[in-house]
Formats: structure tokens, sequence, C-alpha cells
């Protein structure tokens, strides 16, 4: 039997005003930009520079991401506590938090004169501002709630039965953690480090107002681009948005719809 | 079903995309300027209209001060100001930005302009100094350039392209002083907030910078002997739809309302 379509023109032609808000941007960047001397662009001043710093600074966020992200989604999805509503939401907050925002808060908590920060300075004499630790922690700020709400929704839904079954047979938490839990959440927990690691890439906003901008040490990529096209220096700014553009393709076709709700 | 699809689908991109080439059409500027609108006197002064001008970030506080005299004595008078590094407008205005009067903090950013043909012949209308800018009380103990490379002072400036960067990397460059700074920020107000905020020890800025900055900052001298001819700029954009009060403007700036705000700011007349 054929699907009848639906009634209208109406639906397809929003779908169609839907896709051509997101796909006609991208156009306009791919149509401008300089093919033939993106390689030069690239290696331009402090291109080659921001992208590495990026790869640290994206990689660095991801790791501490997980390190922390995981056993509180775990905890979140296992553990019923007073609280625990308020909890999630707290931490799914930057997601929604413009993140010049974050960038601000993070400056009152961890800047030089933070709560916070001042206590550290004072003590260990460490700094996040104008650090490219700063920058990790800015974008770790924006990034790890993709974590946390992907990892806590896999622990949610996978099968308890295995679980179950390794405990009945004397394994230990920590065993059962490791062999068990972690290869049956393996490929969201794979996807939702892919999302985080490509937020924390792109972030700008909390990047530049809290950890600063100095090429090698806290001028991300974003930054960069900015920073090239507000003075003018087109060429390096659109070759570096083609990486990124470039970088964040691969990143969801990777994916293939995974993040979206199936795991 | 698939042709059923695509048989739907092209119309509706055709749709789509007239649509917006219809909304783009009516919405490029035209590059001449259309004359002089109606200058009716009705006032003392001849400004009317909405004026909207791109200045440099250093003339925040004395732009605003002129603003409250102007629209005074020309109630017809809209005005608006875009404050940022002058690099940063300059490119807006290359990008077909909707500046009626352009107002740098040095002339190459002001040049760049003029090379392109967007701007009328630019006239001088100030003067500034540099002036190192320190937390109250100065902490960190600063009384010169040279001290801003000693260790354990977080010095801040202001990105290449940013005049008042430029000028302090000129000044450094001569003293032969190396001053590695912790960030590069974008115009003098952003390096000023990291002094304010507590998160660098010294920024460079200019002498009106710190006279505007308030309570939180003090200011030590770069000697007269150090400082680079800083002169200020202005000119009016071609593609201004209000020529007459841009240029009134201009005029202003140079010995006008906007020349006393100027000098009360702590600015140099233009000689």
């Amino acid at each position: 039997m054929r699907n009848r379509l639906p009634a209208g023109l109406a639906p397809a032609v929003l779908a169609v005003g839907a896709l051509a808000i997101v796909v006609l941007p991208l156009v306009g960047l791919v149509q401008r930009a300089p093919w033939s001397t993106l390689g030069r662009d690239l290696r331009a001043h402090d291109a080659f520079t921001a992208l590495r710093l990026s790869v640290v600074t994206s990689l660095g966020a991801l790791g501490v991401s997980v390190l922390f992200g995981v056993p509180l989604a775990w905890v979140l999805a296992r553990r019923v506590f007073p609280g625990r509503a308020l909890v999630r939401a707290l931490v799914t907050l930057p997601m929604v938090l413009p993140p010049v925002v974050g960038g601000i808060a993070l400056l009152y908590a961890f800047g030089r004169q933070g709560f916070a920060g001042r206590i550290l300075y004072d003590v260990t004499g460490w700094r996040f501002v104008f650090n490219t630790s700063g920058a990790i922690l800015a974008e770790t700020f924006v990034a790890m709630p993709f974590l946390i709400v992907t990892a806590e929704s896999a622990f949610r839904s996978m099968d308890r039965r295995a679980e179950e079954a390794a405990a009945t047979l004397g394994a230990r938490p920590a065993y059962r953690f490791r062999r068990v839990t972690l290869p049956a959440v393996a490929p969201a927990l794979a996807a939702g480090g892919a999302l985080t690691w490509a937020r924390a890439l792109g972030e700008f906003g909390a990047t530049i107002t809290f950890a600063g901008n100095f090429s090698g040490t806290t001028q991300t990529t974003p930054l960069l681009v900015y920073l090239d096209i507000e003075s003018g220096n087109e060429a390096t700014a659109l070759a570096l948005s083609l990486v990124l553009l470039a970088v964040s393709l691969v990143v969801l076709v990777g994916l293939r719809d995974r993040w979206i709700g199936k795991v | 079903m698939r042709i059923r699809l695509f048989r739907l689908g092209v119309p509706a991109v055709a749709a789509v995309l007239l649509v917006s080439a219809c909304g783009a059409s009516t919405k490029s500027s035209s590059s001449t300027t259309t004359g002089a609108p109606s200058t009716t006197a009705s006032t003392a002064g001849a400004m009317s209209g909405t004026l909207n001008v791109f200045a440099a970030a250093s003339l925040t506080s004395a732009f605003n001060n002129a603003k409250t005299t102007l629209t005074a004595a020309n109630p017809g008078l809209n005005l608006t100001y875009n404050f940022a590094g002058s690099n940063t407008l300059a490119t807006q205005i290359q990008q077909s930005a909707p500046a009626d009067v352009f107002a740098s903090a040095d002339p190459k950013n002001m040049q760049t302009l003029v090379t392109a043909g967007l701007v009328e012949t630019p006239v001088t209308f100030a003067r500034n100094k540099l002036r190192i800018a320190v937390a109250a009380g100065n902490p960190k103990k600063i009384t010169g350039l040279a001290d801003l490379a000693k260790p354990g002072v977080t010095v801040v400036l202001e990105a290449q392209g940013v005049p008042a960067g430029d000028y302090t990397r000129q000044v450094l460059a001569s003293r032969k002083i190396t001053v590695t700074p912790k960030s590069l920020e974008t115009d003098v107000k952003s390096a000023l907030a990291k002094v304010t905020s507590g998160e660098a020890d010294a920024t460079v800025v200019y002498q009106t910078d710190v006279a505007a900055g308030g309570s939180k900052i003090q200011g030590v001298t770069v000697p007269d002997a150090d400082q680079p001819q800083i002169t200020y700029p202005i000119a009016v954009v071609k593609a201004t739809r209000n020529h007459a009060a841009a240029q009134a403007f201009v005029d202003s700036a140079v010995s006008g309302d906007v020349q006393k705000a100027l000098i009360a700011a702590g600015f140099a007349p233009p000689q």
C-alpha cells in the first residue's frame, strides 16, 4: 500500500523554509571561502596555533567532562536523593545559559578576585584567567551538560538484568561497572562524548570573557575567527570557519541520529 | 511517490528563494548620497534626523557628554553611537554598516577607508596621550613602562590593529622594553575592565580613559618624550543619508560643542 502525502502544500513549504534558514548561511560560507589559498591561510598568522590550541582545549574539556560527568550521570540515574530534580536542572543549566553569561559567572567564581579563585590563588598561586586551564574550564562549563544528559539517559535505559546477573555471580560493584555497565552504555557515551567535544571546540563567549585572548595560550579557533573578521582578515577567518564547519559535519554524520534518542 | 514529493519540493524551494531575493534587493544601500535632506533651520542648531556616529571606544565619555548638549540644542536630532575599536569600526563600514560619521583613534584606520573611497576628506579633531592604568593603590608599585616587564606583573594590551595597542607596542619597541601581555583585548574599555576587575595588574590606555575609569583605577604617567603622535581624525561617511547633520557633527568636533566636551574629558585640541 502506498503512503498518501499529507494534505496541502503548507508543511512542505514551511519545512523548506526551515531548511533554508539553516542551509543558506552554510552556502554563504562555502561560496565565499578562499579555496585556492586555503593551505596558506591556515598557516598564516596564528591560524595553525589557534587550531592546535583548540584541539588541546577541547580534548581537555572532554576529558574533564568524562571524569566528572559520567559518575554524576550514574548517581543521577541510579540513586534517589532529595533535590535530585534540582541537581539535574542545575547541571543542564549551562546548555541554555548564554555562554558570555557563563563566562562572567566563571569570572566571579574562579577569577583572581572570585570567591573560589581568590583562595586558589592565595594558597597555590594558580590562576585560571589568562591560562589554558581557563579555556579548558570555560569549555567544560558549556559542554559537560551534553555528556551528563546523554550518559544519564543511557544508564537509565540500559537493561539492568546483565548487571543483576553479574551481581548474583559474585562480581563486585567496581567490576560490574567496568565489565558490564560501561560496555552497555559505551555507544551512547561515545555519541555524547562526540557532541561534548564538538560543543567545547566551538565555544567562544565564555572563553573570551573568562580566559582571555592570547595566541598559543587562550586564543582558540573561534576567538581568532572573530578577531580576524573584526579586523578585516577575512581570508583567514573564512578558512578557519571552513575547518570548524567540516569538523562539525564529520561529527554529526558520524553520529548518524544516535544522539537524538536511539541508544 | 518520490516524483510527487519532488514536484512539490521544487516550487516550494523556488518560492522561498524568490521571497528572499525580493527582500534582499530593497535592502541594498546605494553608494551615492541622495543629497542633503531639507534642512529646516527651526532651531539654533541645524542638525536633525537620524545620525549614526561610529567612534573609537576611547571617545565614549566625551561623545556621550556631547550628546546631551547636542540634543538639547537640536531637538529634532536622533543621535546614536557605535563605540568599538577603530579597526572593528573600519571593517564594519567597509561591510556597508549604516554609519554617517567615523571618528577614528588613529590615521591608519581612517586611511583604510580613504583609500577605499568610503569617506570624505578627514580632519583632525583631537589629540591624546598614552597612560598606564593600574588598580587603585598601585599594589604592584608600577612607576613607568619599564615596570610592565617586571616578572609577576600581569599586563593586558589591546589587540593588533587597535590604535591604543599599536601605539603602545610602538613606544615599547622604541624604548626596547619587552612586555608579554597575558591577553589582547578588543578595545581600550575591555582592557581597562580587566584591571578594574582585578584580573590584570596593568594596561596601557589613553589618559582620557584613565580619567573616565573611576575610583578603581589610577594612572601612571608615560613621559612626553616617549609619547607617540596620537591624532584622532574624523570624516563624513560618503554613504550617509543625512549629510547636513553629519557635516555639522564633524564641524562641531573640530570647534564646537563636541570639541568642548572633548577638552573637558582630557583630550588635547587638534592644534
